[in-house]
């Protein structure tokens, strides 16, 4: 299935084009392990390294001895548990939240006809026009102060849970999927006595695992990766993400013990990663090209 | 990486049928049934929505015009936030390292991935170990990215001083120095970021006909010809796309430059979001923090504009 590139297969055949490809191919095998993997090497051991050798020039590549204390004096120095839970829970309620709203109302939009359904649309469709980092002071200030209930959601997951719904890109996703099931499966569903919910429950979610996965997955890893917004809204050490964490304590805190929280900070994400490359991978090639 | 599913012209007519209109009388009172059903489904997205995207974007403006501190009631003041803010020396630095950012992040971070894709796509073994080689350091959460590389600037024993003394180059001071700083922390965003756009410019190289490059090779064209003629043109629309969208992305940095330098040294890694940050944070004046937010959103406003423009149109082409 190997489609025809730029070179020709007959100039790669050729024993000088043999050559420059395995030449080209080791260089860039290479730079890639220098660029990309040699920096999170070079994390994964740093923390292994002790105090001394981490500062020490020039450099040694490898610990010469493997100390483990950067990495258990992360989790007790740093109260590593703390914050991870604390990730956990923002990013799992985002999750769910997002899942619940943003499904009935792309289902709603798409399927039950509400009155001024695309005047709705239309404004949810708006707000992707409006840069996100742009609104965070008006947005900071409401839930410092929800309208006409007064309640401050600072230092609550609430604060991200909520938000994380207003996500448009999600929504339209999931309603631009619902747009395209076929009709004929949820009219039969219809003419069997289901309800809205039971089709919504029985028929659409099983038939839109899909796009369910997509939206899962960048659900989880908006929050995990956030900043700017969780520095904002928690000023609670106690109830701050790891990411916000880990910036607040690198001030006073020994290299090596930085270092490994790093590690273990990324550790969800990549696993995340390895284990769904296939889908990840696919959906940003995928999505970015007209078939 | 914004759209994921393929676009569609939309087919109203056809997704949704219209319903035969109801006798009178009866069918009124379940008419509105459904719309009270349609409505339950809808609400909880409405009042997020409405809460945390439509209000505040209001609120955005209207604060611009007032002075605002949490707890007082706000009182209007014209436009005296945007003089304020405007007369600040911090301001002309923050959009000018701002820009300066966008557009060394624009240098760098298209011609590498463009080049880069394009080897990638010319091998033929280990695409996959390439592919997630390359979306690795997306997955790491910027502000450990950030953290690994102010490590690797650190002017001692950081790795990219001990690099540069290894080659016998002359060393620097990186994200400390106030004409080198800008341009660390364009490499660290490219580094972070690059990964999703190889992969969207290996999908999109992969969608042009083979038989383009056989026709032109049949026609003599060597390789930067074939490249010229046959490679850029099929992959404009792409690169247009992702071009808008990293200027939006890029012009509102903040991660890098909080967590690696600080906005410093002397202001120089100052941001325009950093800025904001400043204004409702340390100075604690929302208003002169929503007349730069304004600001901000009126100019990024127009290149998403811009962009949903030019996908909805390729869409229903």
């Amino acid at each position: 299935m190997s489609a025809r590139t730029l070179i020709s297969p007959a100039t790669l055949a050729r024993p000088r084009g043999k050559a420059i490809y395995w030449t080209v191919f080791t260089a860039v095998v290479v730079l890639f392990a220098l660029a990309f993997l040699f920096p999170v090497y070079w994390m994964v051991t740093g923390a292994m390294k002790s105090p001394d050798e981490v500062a020490r020039t020039p450099p040694a590549l490898v610990p010469k001895h493997w100390h483990l204390a950067g990495y258990t004096d992360a989790f007790d120095l740093m109260q590593l548990p703390r914050h991870l839970w604390n990730t956990v829970v923002q990013a799992a309620g985002a999750w769910a939240f997002q899942l619940v709203f943003c499904t009935a109302a792309a289902y709603a939009l798409s399927r039950l006809r509400p009155a001024f359904g695309k005047v709705i649309l239309g404004g949810i469709l708006a707000t992707l026009m409006v840069p996100a980092q742009a609104l965070v002071v008006p947005k900071y200030l409401t839930v410092a102060d929800l309208p006409l209930i007064h309640t401050s959601l600072l230092n609550d997951p609430l604060a991200i849970w909520l938000p994380a719904v207003a996500n448009a890109f999600n929504l339209y996703l999931l309603k631009r999927f619902f747009d395209q099931l076929p009709r004929d499966v949820l009219e039969a569903a219809e003419i069997d006595g289901a309800g809205r919910l039971r089709i919504l429950w029985s028929v659409v979610l099983p038939m839109s695992r899909p796009v369910l996965a997509v939206v899962s997955i960048f659900a989880l890893v908006a929050v995990w990766q956030d900043f700017l917004w969780p520095l904002m809204v928690f000023s609670d050490t106690g109830e701050q993400p790891i990411s916000v964490a880990l910036v607040q304590l690198s001030q006073n805190i020994q290299l090596t013990v930085l270092i490994a929280a790093m590690v273990i900070a990324s550790i969800p994400m990549v696993a995340l990663f390895l284990v769904f490359q296939r889908h990840i991978i696919a959906g940003i090639g995928a999505g970015s090209t007209k078939g | 990486m914004a759209k994921t599913v393929e676009r569609r012209p939309v087919e109203e007519p056809a997704v949704h049928p219209v319903p035969a209109p109801p006798p009178a009388g009866s069918r009124g009172r379940s008419r509105l049934i459904d719309q009270a059903r349609a409505y339950a489904f809808l609400l909880g997205g409405l009042i997020c929505f409405a809460l945390f995207s439509w209000y505040p974007a209001i609120r955005a403006v209207v604060l611009a015009f007032q002075k605002y501190t949490p707890g007082s009631s706000p009182e209007w003041v014209g436009t005296a936030n945007f003089t304020r803010v405007w007369h600040d020396p911090e301001f002309t630095e923050a959009w000018r390292n701002t820009l300066a950012f966008t557009l060394l992040a624009l240098l760098i971070g298209f011609a590498v991935p463009f080049v880069l894709a394009l080897v990638l796509n010319e091998l033929r073994h280990a695409k996959a170990f390439f592919r997630v080689v390359v979306y690795l350091p997306v997955m790491i959460p910027p502000v450990v990215s950030a953290l690994l590389w102010k490590w690797f600037y650190d002017p001692g024993a950081g790795l990219a001083n001990e690099t540069l003394r290894f080659l016998h180059l002359p060393t620097s001071n990186w994200s400390n120095g106030t004409d080198t700083a800008l341009l660390s922390l364009v490499i660290v965003a490219t580094w972070a970021n690059m990964g999703g756009t190889v992969l969207i410019y290996l999908a999109a190289l992969q969608s042009i006909p083979g038989e383009l490059y056989e026709a032109a090779e049949l026609d003599g064209a060597h390789l930067l010809q074939r490249i010229r003629h046959v490679t850029i043109p099929q992959t404009r629309f792409v690169v247009l796309m992702l071009m808008l969208l990293q200027i939006i992305a890029t012009m509102q940095v903040f991660t890098e430059p909080f967590v690696i330098t600080g906005g410093g040294p002397e202001n120089a890694t100052v941001t325009v979001l950093y800025l904001i940050y400043k204004y409702a944070f340390l100075y604690n004046d929302f208003g002169g923090a929503c007349a730069l937010s304004v600001m901000l959103l009126v100019l990024l406003g127009a290149f998403s504009a811009v962009y949903l423009r030019l996908t909805r149109a390729e869409g229903d082409a």
